[in-house]
């Protein structure tokens, strides 16, 4: 390995912030992926590794992925919820691995909720 | 590219978790998380002491940071499956305060934790202590960055006398004023020495800080170094720290590495190397003249001061010394600066003190509190009060050297000058509780036996005055005080205290003279009734079997007469049993035997 200087300080403390800010519990978005057993039925795993290798990928670092429990909605898995950080959850559903790339990119980074696939958004109250 | 997970595990291997099994529930959760298809999204970190070692193998898990404690190798298939798969964390392995029924999930709430502010032990928990990037990424060596580039050597000795920080060895000597003292020297070489020999009975903290946060020491010397004109350093560590040293040579080898360690570091005109050497466990090694002499191969045994080792150190250099802890604190304080550092504490100690809880206290471990924490807040908010419920009597702190404080001294803020005005001192941070079953007199003997037994002999007095006090002692703890004996006590304790050279004896009668200041009706309840209130002191109790209760619960179960090597226990199965004491040794062990608490001492 080189020799460090010290703007290499400065490299490797922003190589390693994702990781960092993982450990932190620092994000700007975060993506739950419910992963009951209806989930996991539904193909919940590969959602997650479809994110994460995107996010290797775009080497993204303020994006924090997640998994929970059943959402209730079984029949629509795979699901997930996205929340901005201070802003309102909304709840996907019917999942594929292009959809969550999509909402990846459009929401969690962007800002804008992808109507399409949103199933709601805040707590419990169906828009579509 | 820099892999992405969903969850980081991060794992305690500090001492005390590593010898509850960590290593393997470790590798069972890497198996585990392998044959779930996991590891690509689940990572598992070995960090350094978390802490509450008392809990121990303990993990976080990020980015939650979910808390869960003594996880066995059993229950990592389950912990897998509901929590790292499901998403459901696993109450059953969370963290119920004593006396309450409800877990607490959450790292953060745990009052354990709340109260404590981390400066030396900043990292804990967060990094990786094999992995420099690890450090780097929390703003490691940019402390030391900044100090070479943007200050001279003589604004960052100006930094840490503004900032207040003292020596957290023990002595509690302004820092800054050393390093002015090692500066002003004039020598074609200097050194710079890092005391990690740790001695104090139940005192862990330096072992812990090299081991989860090494490069924080190594950042700490490259500064001092820069400051006092050193070019080498030596880092001397007890052979008995395994895994402080391994994880200090693994930092030493990647410094070196990455060019942090050697000639020209950074590509500028300084240069600087760390040599590691390794103590053989003598007490009196952790005086800092007794080091030096060790680390130049001689006999550790500490010589008069003046000259002190900034004049005079190391093979005659001037010699900048500072313990494991405060190398560690150095860096935030240049980076942070001296107000941030100076706003914590009293107004004689400022910033923040790691210190060992252990003895008699519900969480024992590793914690670091701002100067001027009562001792309420760290036994009663932080340790959780005192073990089944009973009642506080002392806490020892400054270890062998240090003295007892009561219960009626519960709300003194500590700092150097309130410990030592209360007769006990800083020391290096342990902090041990006793509770009403701790004999007194019987803690005295055990410091005196230690510091007795680690008296390197130089000095008559603390060599012959240690071994008599001890001898005296022994005798009350065995029931053959003689009234005269306190007295003597104090009579030698004075002489050993002017009469010794170093620290070592000059503090060994400490234990004894403030557990003779407060608890003196202890000492005359040995001498004169020949009784240990506290039965500690088992030449003193008298062993008596409540027969009734042999008869009616135990139904004479006949386990303590098989245990009895002196054949005192009368009875047969299905009988009473009767002591005779004539017979008996009072050895205890037929109180320690009995399950039915048929045996009472009186």
């Amino acid at each position: 390995m080189g020799k460090l200087s010290i703007e290499d300080l400065a490299k490797i403390k922003e190589e390693s912030k994702r990781k960092m800010n993982l450990r932190d519990g620092e994000y700007k978005a975060k993506i739950n992926v419910h992963m009951g057993t209806c989930g996991i039925a539904a193909g919940a795993r590969t959602i997650v590794d479809a994110l994460l290798r995107e996010i290797e990928k775009k080497d993204i670092k303020e994006i924090m992925v997640t998994t929970s429990g059943c959402a209730g909605l079984c029949s629509r898995e795979p699901m997930a919820t996205v929340e901005i950080k201070g802003g309102a959850p909304v709840k996907y559903a019917d999942l594929t691995e292009a959809k969550i790339i999509k909402i990846l990119n459009e929401h969690a980074l962007a800002g804008k909720v992808v109507k399409e696939y949103a199933l709601a958004v805040g707590s419990e109250k169906t828009t579509a | 590219m820099a892999k992405a997970y969903r969850i980081e595990v991060m794992a305690c291997t500090g001492t005390g978790c590593v010898s509850n099994g960590a290593f393997e529930v470790i590798e069972a959760i890497r198996e585990e998380l392998k044959k779930k298809n996991l590891h690509s999204e689940v990572d598992i970190i070995a960090t350094g002491c978390n802490g509450i070692c008392a809990l121990g193998p303990i993990m976080v898990v990020k980015p939650d940071n979910i808390f869960y404690k003594e996880i066995t190798k059993k229950d990592v298939p389950y912990l897998v499956e509901e929590h790292f798969l499901k998403g459901r964390p696993v109450k059953k392995f969370m963290y119920t305060p004593p006396e309450e029924k409800e877990p607490i999930p959450l790292l953060n709430e745990i009052n354990f934790f709340t109260k404590q502010v981390l400066v030396a032990l900043r990292n804990r928990g967060l990094v990786d202590p094999e992995v420099i990037e690890d450090y780097i990424a929390r703003d490691g060596y940019a402390a030391f960055a900044k100090a070479i580039t943007e200050m001279t050597p003589e604004k960052v000795i100006q930094e840490i006398t503004a900032s207040g920080l003292r020596g957290r060895g023990g002595a509690g000597f302004p820092t800054g004023l050393k390093w002015q003292a090692v500066r002003r020297a004039t020598s074609e070489e200097k050194f710079i020495i890092c005391n990690g020999d740790e001695g104090d009975p139940g005192a862990f903290m330096d072992r812990s800080i090299v081991e989860s946060d090494p490069h924080s020491v190594i950042e700490g010397l490259l500064i001092g170094a820069y400051a006092t004109g050193a070019s080498k350093a030596f880092v001397y560590i007890r052979n008995e720290y395994p895994l402080a040293v391994k994880r200090i040579e693994i930092a030493i080898e990647q410094a070196r590495d990455r060019g942090l360690i050697g000639e020209k570091i950074f590509g500028l005109d300084f240069n600087f190397d760390i040599k590691i050497v390794r103590g053989a466990g003598a007490f009196v090694c952790g005086e800092e003249t007794a080091l030096i002499a060790s680390v130049e191969g001689r006999l550790g045994e500490p010589r008069p001061r003046p000259p002190y080792p900034a004049e005079k150190g190391l093979w005659g250099r001037p010699t900048c010394i500072n313990n494991v802890e405060t190398w560690a604190t150095v860096p935030v304080i240049i980076s942070r600066g001296a107000k941030w550092f100076s706003s914590m504490g009293t107004a004689t100690s400022k910033g923040t003190k790691v210190f060992s809880l252990v003895g008699k206290v519900n969480n024992t471990g590793l914690i670091e509190v701002p100067m001027g924490i009562t001792l309420k807040e760290i036994i009663y908010d932080i340790g959780g009060g005192i073990t089944d419920g009973k009642k506080f009597k002392a806490v020892q702190t400054g270890g062998p050297s240090g003295g007892c404080i009561t219960a009626a001294l519960l709300d003194l803020p500590i700092d150097y000058e309130s410990l030592t005005a209360a007769g006990s001192m800083m020391g290096s941070g342990g902090m041990v509780v006793m509770d009403e079953e701790t004999c007194m007199v019987d803690i005295a003997r055990y410091f005196l036996s230690f510091t007795a037994y680690e008296s390197c002999g130089k000095c008559t007095p603390c060599r012959e005055g240690t071994a008599e006090m001890l001898k005296i002692l022994e005798r009350i703890c065995n029931g053959n005080g003689q009234p005269s004996d306190l007295e003597t006590l104090g009579t030698l304790s004075h002489a050993i205290k002017e009469g010794s050279l170093c620290g070592l004896g000059k503090t060994a009668p400490n234990p004894v003279l403030s557990t003779m200041k407060y608890f003196k009706e202890e000492y005359e309840s040995h001498i004169y009734k020949k009784k240990c209130p506290a039965k500690t002191c088992r030449k003193l109790n008298e062993y008596v079997i409540d027969e009734k209760r042999c008869l009616s619960v135990g139904h004479g179960c006949d386990i303590c007469k098989k245990e009895c090597a002196y054949d005192a226990i009368i009875g047969q199965t299905k009988e009473a049993h009767r002591i005779i004491q004539e017979k008996c040794v009072k050895c205890g062990s037929c109180y320690d035997v009995c399950k039915f608490n048929a045996i009472n001492i009186n």
